[in-house]
């Protein structure tokens, strides 16, 4: 084997944790989460191993959006210090490798979801890993501020994903779980993107607080709050949970509501400054899971 | 400076077919289960 060729990181084959990587593994425990959630919220649970199936599915088309979305994504990647030490920006592994093992992963991932639930289920996955692909990473995100509004539809399709495999049909119930994703998606990201504001610009990535400022993006954090709350307080009212989620789902908007009106006050435009930003960040993570959690218990609760 | 580069290959291609085996069976174990399931056995 020549020498030269070995000189080069990339020529050399991958090594496996590289491909862990590439799937995200980190970001997807929410998207599991929520996908058990939309499941065990479901009227009817399917047999352990379907059930169980139906959320490696919905793991391993997350992963599979993951290495898609990197391997387009390499050189703005490069730009970022938060992400230039990932398998591709940093050499470690030839694109086309991730780009394989992209495609394989979510075609693996439909097909087994398809043979194992039910055609609904993996027809929405095979949606959500599409949209995520084309319409967020390689349309919506380089060129709008509004890729995170738009885009948030890719991460709320779990839910949806995990109650049409364990009944085969929507309801109206997973489609609020939807748009509670969906709502949230945009406070959450727009919380990060705040103090990490410099990697972003110098990615070229038009995110809010590069394109419309930063006064701008708290005030758009606070106004979509709002709708978010109304989404997630909404299933008790309309009798599709009981009085345990709908007390927990207000009192944790409340919180929720009450930090982005902290974010939207904060004048600070250092982020070592940005602390309200840190918070609202991690308890929307913490309002996520606690949230879908509240909704599990609520269901197998005796009152 | 080509053997270490060659003993760096030859690990790592042993890892991965490691890692690759294992994960077969790992399917194969599942798609029993899954057959099993699908069909309505209850064990």
């Amino acid at each position: 084997m020549p020498t030269l060729e070995l000189t080069n990181p990339a020529a050399l084959p991958a090594d496996w944790r590289d491909f862990l990587a590439l799937t995200k593994p980190r970001v997807m425990y929410l998207v599991v989460f929520t996908g058990l959630c939309g499941m065990l919220a479901a009227p009817t649970l399917p047999p352990l191993v379907l059930g169980f199936t139906a959320i490696l599915c919905v793991a391993l088309g997350a992963g599979a959006c993951g290495a898609l979305n990197q391997w387009y994504e390499v050189d703005v990647d490069a730009k970022m210090r938060r992400t230039a030490k990932r398998p591709l920006p940093a050499g470690r592994m030839d694109p086309q490798s991730a780009l394989h093992f992209g495609i394989g992963l979510a075609v693996f991932s439909v097909l087994l979801m398809g043979l194992a639930t039910n055609w609904l289920a993996a027809a929405l996955l095979a949606a959500s890993i599409l949209f995520y692909v084309f319409i967020y990473t390689v349309w919506l995100k380089p060129r709008t501020a509004q890729n995170i509004v738009i885009g948030g539809a890719a991460g709320a399709f779990p839910p949806l994903i995990g109650w049409a495999a364990a009944t085969g049909s929507f309801a109206a119930l997973p489609l609020l779980l939807f748009a509670i994703i969906f709502l949230w998606t945009p406070p959450h990201f727009w919380a990060l993107s705040l103090f990490v504001r410099s990697d972003y610009a110098a990615a070229g990535i038009p995110m809010l607080p590069v394109v419309a400022g930063i006064e701008s993006t708290r005030r758009q954090i606070l106004i979509y709050t709002l709708p978010m709350v109304a989404a997630a307080v909404a299933p008790w009212p309309l009798g599709l949970t009981g009085h345990v989620y709908g007390i927990c789902a207000a009192v944790l908007s409340f919180v929720f509501l009450v930090l982005a009106a902290r974010v939207a006050g904060n004048r600070a435009t250092e982020p070592a400054q940005m602390a309200p930003e840190k918070h609202l960040f991690a308890y929307s993570v913490f309002y996520l899971f606690a949230l879908f959690a509240v909704l599990v218990a609520d269901r197998f609760l005796p009152w | 400076m080509v053997r270490q580069e060659d003993e760096i290959i030859r690990k790592r291609q042993r890892e991965r077919a490691r890692v690759t085996a294992l994960l077969l069976g790992a399917f194969v174990v599942l798609l029993f289960f899954i057959t099993i399931a699908k069909t309505g056995v209850n064990w």
